[in-house]
């Protein structure tokens, strides 16, 4: 067993595990955000998808014990307050989930993926970067398009910003 | 169309607590005392069980309880049953093999389970799980069902000789081996529909809990229909009667059929709540989602299609073996027979068809509906066939299905179905001018001069959804009735709740039928409450899958909102002193026609219940129930194109335009009914592309047990979709609808090889289209 | 996963003693490979002893053309260095289609290297480029460090602490991937260095990562794609599987070479 503390969500959180408990188990049951899912065992569907010390990681890859003394943001460190994430609201509005079980991940991803890209997405990219993640409902057609509008959405508003700070 | 009402492209409802993270999913459950379980399973896809023995596991750290078939059929747990029954054409029933939840003497699969470990933490469950030991004595398998037919093969049942469950046809044969004999041409086709394996992203899950202090059992799991499965589990598998047992089936995360059934795992974890006092928690990780979800498919088929001089079918005759898995699951007779072979005369006026059908026990899991069901089966074969017979004739695929299409309505198929409505022309049209027919020729040059084969494929697909009228399904030996039901609450305040049968795994329900409600009562979609899944909460109901929840599940909530609506009118009509005849319903209120006297919903509602002033005799309250059963399927219909082009370096295939046009009647959210078609597309183009079971046929050990082996369809695999309805309202129900759910899976996969096998010109290339087995049969034809 | 101790190694010094500890202990980098592996119980080390916090074994330094890798950089990392980009963008390339993005943020050079899993992808550019692997006690040549199937020249106490080499005139890599696992069924990494040309294949040798004679034979001739017209590799000893066959890997070790050369000439 080994104690373990970090920064989910803002929050600081500790705790004692079996060294072999992973973050994903540390973070559904030790601090009950299921919002993160299982949905395989060899680290390729990306339901599990979190952000560690400000990058996306598969959350079922790694142990609770790695992740001490790191920042985490599950999904639903992600809203602020009632005030949606941009890249939420863009998989509500353009239909990008059906059954939801994926979606955490997914959303987590595309933070992830728009972030890295402050040039602007296109389909190819956009397809190529959610490799490491897999939906069975929506044959990805409005998830690249919920991910595409929140992208350029947030590019927006980083003008939007940037203007108002200059 | 209001902003909310049919018609509408409202966002869902449900997405609020799915992008934040607060669904709850099985595994998200928690209840007081909750222990995990972990399943001891068969190595050996086929072996005798020679001793258990589970000293060494009980005495792991964290062990509460370690039980085995021995005790569960002690206990009196009843065998794992097919609901369905299915005569062989000598008249004999089908010859269902014992399924016991956990195996007592003999496995049958690898996956097959043996005993359940009850344990602290999964993790120790797990450990102890090892500790089992099992003595097996291991048997020769056999995974192909071709290959387990024939003499010699291993045996699975003493119940079915040489393995074959029921051996059944369906139409003519005297006509049809006419039609054969007087044909101008006849296309001889094989073809082999491709073992598949559902992969539902939340892995099936099950928490029993039982309470001694009530004598109750309650069950969280995922599933597609919470009240047949409290229904098998107590009728058959005495578990406990229906008043002592609660099934829930909270978010479930997709299911395509695989969440329809009743598996071992969840009649065993409530039997162990209660040999062990604690509740028990399991929930399967991917591998065993691979080893024992019900799998998809799995059917070798030998087409004969005859044509007449002026190149009209006539007659069409199929033989088909279909791999039934190692036992039979819940709905497995019925795939291959009523919902596959009643389809086969699919979108063309053939005047004769007979199809023989084998079922088949091997080594394998379970076989059973996934999406599309028996469906997807039929119409690959008819398009795959009919586009190889328009190859062999010279003729254009557009035109030879145009002449052989039917155009008059109803129309009787030589195979049950009598098809209500269509313009199968209309699709046709619609997609071939969306897909840019006429410029291919151009790509496909264009496509040459760059090194890459082109090639487009045409499925022009139809299914029978809305299932299902409850006595035809009876006479053909469903053990159930396929109706629905619902309940519509208005409270004392004017919101509405509506309590359904269906359920809704991804489906977007809770937007839908609020909409639904939003049209009838002019209320706003966010007073209505859309509540399912507890078979405490609401009544019998038949659950979803086969396209049913809007044909059949809303047209439940249609009848109810009529009652209601009549009571309203009536307390409306006494309370402003009108005729009933005059009082309408508009923009949530109720009116006097003509005048300026009006209730809103609340005020009505809230008299129903203060119940101070009603008509004379009326009984209190504002809540009615309907239970609707339709009089026919339903009948969606459409044209799908698909374009590829082949890398011959390579063998891969590119999806380089995919369109969708279909008949889907009234549509209630387009949005939602466009992502049906776009997952459902997806799978389809998986199955045609990627997705292959593969056992292997000698140890019969699942070579496909993972994300490593098994193909899924991801972002990069598939393009965007073009896809668009034309629409002929359905005139069975009262919505009009017909349904969208399994249309993608059903029409895509022959599309896909259709335009494949026109790119090669290698006809006999089998699903899934690898890049493998593309570059294998390009290179064999430049040998050649 | 069976149960395992875990240790956090601060330096290689510390890393060393912890390894020595447990019994069957494994050093623990990205985790990419090692905990999928234990999840499915096909791994099951005592310990795991941590590298990712060894701040000496991460960063990439360029100077001319001589390039070190920090073991303990992840593929991210070496995918987005600039400095690395502009003297071998092949190999920032390769890294950019290791696995996912997660994937990538977490795997790191030095874990994939000790791995040598036959379907990764920095053993063929380690060869192609013929690299040094630096470990806490030695500098091996690439050549001699991948030994076979999951099996390197380190030794139990042995740590990857840097991967360098000079960058090559040219280079390029192309790979095929599993469809289902994604990972180089067949890539193909080529270098044209002062004097010779290296080419290099991971994914299809049945024994792991290979130089590919014939192609380099044929590229030494003339360094173009279209010098690999008509030249065959043989399908012996190459992995068949139910996603490809020899043949077919033999046909894919071609098509990657042609294509991996005309990334490299840009």
């Amino acid at each position: 067993m080994s104690d373990v503390s970090l920064v989910v969500n803002g929050r600081k959180v500790s705790g004692t595990v079996e060294d072999r408990t992973l973050l994903v188990h540390f973070l559904r049951e030790n601090l009950e955000l299921t919002g993160t899912h299982v949905g395989c065992d060899t680290s390729q569907c990306g339901a599990c998808v979190v952000h560690v010390d400000g990058k996306a990681v598969k959350s079922c890859t790694m142990l609770a014990v790695q992740a001490s003394g790191s920042e985490v943001t599950t999904i639903e460190g992600l809203a602020n307050g009632a005030d949606l994430h941009p890249v939420q609201v863009a998989f509500k509005e353009n239909h990008g989930l059906q059954c939801g079980f994926c979606t955490p991940g997914m959303i987590m991803t595309t933070v992830d993926m728009i972030t890295r890209h402050p040039e602007g997405l296109d389909e190819t990219t956009v397809r190529h970067e959610l490799e490491g993640n897999i939906c069975r409902c929506t044959g990805y057609h409005n998830i690249v398009k919920s991910v595409l509008a929140a992208s350029k959405t947030m590019a927006k508003g980083s003008k939007g910003k940037a203007k108002k700070a200059a | 169309m209001g902003v909310e009402g049919i018609g509408a492209r409202v966002a869902r409802k449900e997405d609020r607590r799915f992008i934040t993270g607060a669904g709850r999913y099985v595994d998200d459950m928690v209840v007081p005392g909750m222990k995990h379980a972990a399943f001891v399973r068969s190595p050996y896809a086929h072996a005798d069980i020679k001793k258990i023995d589970v000293k060494a596991a009980e005495a792991m750290p964290g062990v509460i309880g370690v039980l085995t078939g021995k005790q569960l059929k002690g206990d009196g747990i009843g065998n794992l049953i097919c609901g369905w029954m299915i005569h062989s054409k000598d008249g004999s029933p089908m010859k269902m093999g014992a399924w016991s939840p956990l195996a007592v003497d003999r496995v049958r699969y690898v996956g097959d389970a043996v005993a359940i470990v009850v344990a602290e933490t999964k993790g120790q469950a797990r450990d102890a799980a090892e500790a089992v030991e099992v003595v097996y004595k291991e048997k020769k398998a056999v995974t192909d069902a071709v290959q387990a037919l024939k003499k010699g093969a291993p045996q699975l049942h003493p119940e079915a000789e040489n393995n074959l469950i029921f051996d059944w046809e369906i139409g003519d044969a005297k006509a049809t081996d006419e039609a054969i004999a007087k044909a101008a041409h006849v296309t001889k086709v094989h073809i082999v529909n491709n073992r598949l394996i559902p992969n539902a992203m939340e892995p099936r899950a099950a928490l029993g809990h039982y309470n001694k202090a009530e004598d109750h059992y309650t069950c969280w799991t995922t599933s597609q229909n919470p009240h047949v499965a409290r229904l098998v589990m107590s009728a058959f598998y005495n578990v406990a009667p229906e008043n002592k047992l609660r099934v829930i089936a909270p978010d479930v995360g997709g299911g395509f059929g695989s969440k329809i059934y009743i598996y071992p795992e969840e009649i065993v974890c409530l039997w162990a709540s209660k040999r062990t006092g604690v509740p028990v928690k399991w929930v399967a990780d991917r591998t065993e989602s691979f080893l024992t979800d019900a799998h998809g498919r799995d059917h070798v088929s030998e087409v004969q299609l005859a044509l007449d001089k002026n190149n009209k079918v006539i007659g069409l005759k199929v033989d088909t073996i279909a791999n039934l898995g190692a036992y039979m699951s819940l709905f497995s007779s019925s795939v291959p027979t009523y919902l596959y072979a009643t389809l086969l005369s699919g979108q063309y006026d053939i005047p004769a068809i007979h199809a023989n059908v084998r079922t088949v026990y091997t080594n394998t899991a379970p076989v059973d509906a996934y999406r599309g069901a028996g469906r997807p089966e039929a119409c690959y074969l008819i398009e795959r066939t009919m586009e190889t017979a328009a190859r062999e004739l010279g003729m254009s695929p557009a035109e030879f299905r145009r002449i052989n299409f039917i155009t008059q309505f109803p129309h009787q198929t030589p195979v049950i179905m009598n098809y209500d409505t269509g313009d199968f022309g209309a699709s046709l049209n619609a997609a071939m001018k969306e897909a840019d027919y006429a410029g291919f020729p151009k790509r496909r040059e264009a496509a040459k001069k760059r090194g890459k084969l082109r090639g487009i494929g045409f499925s022009c697909y139809i299914e029978a959804c809305g299932i299902a009228p409850s006595k035809a399904v009876g006479s053909l030996g469903a053990g159930v009735g396929l109706w629905e039901s619902a309940e519509v609450r208005v409270n004392a305040v004017g919101t509405i709740e509506v309590l359904t049968g269906s359920h809704s795994h991804g489906q977007g329900h809770e937007t839908t039928f609020a909409q639904l409600v939003n049209q009838r009562l002019g209320v706003p979609i966010d007073s209505v409450s859309i509540v399912h899944g507890d078979t405490d909460k609401v009544q019998m109901g038949m659950g979803t899958y086969g396209s049913r929840s809007g044909a059949v599940g809303m047209s439940a909530i249609s009848k109810a909102l009529d009652k209601v609506e009549a009571k309203a009118k009536k307390i409306a009509a006494h309370l402003m002193e009108a005729d009933e005849a005059d009082i309408v319903i508009e923009n949530g209120e109720l009116k006097v026609a003509g005048t300026d006297k009006s209730l809103p919903w609340f005020q009505v509602a809230l008299a129903s219940y203060t119940a101070h002033n009603l008509p004379d005799g009326m009984e209190p309250g504002l809540k009615e129930t309907a239970f609707y059963d339709p009089s026919n399927f339903t009948f969606p219909a459409g044209c799908y194109i698909c374009e590829v082009e082949i890398d011959p370096d390579t063998g891969v295939t590119e999806i380089v335009q995919f369109v969708a046009a279909d008949d889907f009647g009234n549509i209630i959210n387009p949005m939602i009914v466009e992502g049906q078609v776009h997952g459902g597309v997806a799978q389809g183009i998986g199955q045609a592309l990627l997705e292959g079971c593969r056992y292997d046929a000698d140890s019969g050990q699942l070579v496909t047990a993972s994300y490593m082996d098994y193909t899924m369809p991801r972002a990069d695999d598939l393009p965007s979709f073009k896809v668009s309805t034309s629409n002929t309202p359905c005139p069975g129900n009262p919505l009009g609808m017909k349904g969208c759910g399994e249309a993608g899976a059903i029409g895509s996969p022959p599309a896909v090889m259709n335009a494949i096998t026109d790119a090669i010109g290698d006809n006999d290339l089998t699903m899934p289209a690898t890049p493998l087995k593309v570059w294998a049969s390009l290179k064999a034809m430049t040998r050649h | 996963m069976y149960s395992v101790t875990y240790h956090r190694a601060s330096s290689v010094a510390d890393a060393v003693k912890l390894v020595k500890k447990g019994e069957d202990a494994k050093f623990l980098s990205g985790g990419m490979t090692l905990l999928p592996a234990m999840k499915t119980r096909l791994a099951a080390p005592s310990d795991l002893v941590d590298l990712c916090h060894i701040a000496d074994m991460k960063g990439i330094k360029v100077s001319g053309k001589n390039v070190t890798i920090g073991a303990g950089t992840t593929h991210g990392e070496v995918a987005s260095n600039e400095k690395l980009k502009a003297v071998c963008a092949a190999f920032s390339d390769l890294a950019a289609h290791i696995g996912d993005p997660a994937v990538r943020h977490k795997g790191t050079i030095g874990g994939s290297i000790a791995n040598n899993d036959p379907a990764a992808d920095y053993p063929a550019a380690l060869i192609a480029l013929d690299a040094t692997v630096v470990t806490n006690k030695r500098e091996i040549a690439a050549a001699k460090f991948f030994t076979g199937l999951f099996e390197t020249a380190l030794k139990d106490d042995e740590i990857v602490t840097a991967v360098k080499f000079t960058a090559p005139a040219k280079a390029g890599y192309e790979k095929f991937r599993n469809p289902a696992s994604r990972y180089a069924m067949t890539g193909v990494f080529v270098a044209k260095g002062k004097d010779d040309v290296r080419v290099a294949v991971t994914g299809a040798g049945e024994d792991g990562v290979f130089r590919s004679k014939e192609i380099e034979a044929a590229l030494s001739k003339k360094f173009d794609a279209s010098a690999l017209e008509g030249v065959t590799v043989p399908a012996k000893n190459l992995m068949a599987d139910i996603h490809a066959s020899s043949d077919y890997r033999a046909a894919l070790v071609v098509v990657m070479a042609k294509r991996a050369v005309a990334k490299a000439n840009g």
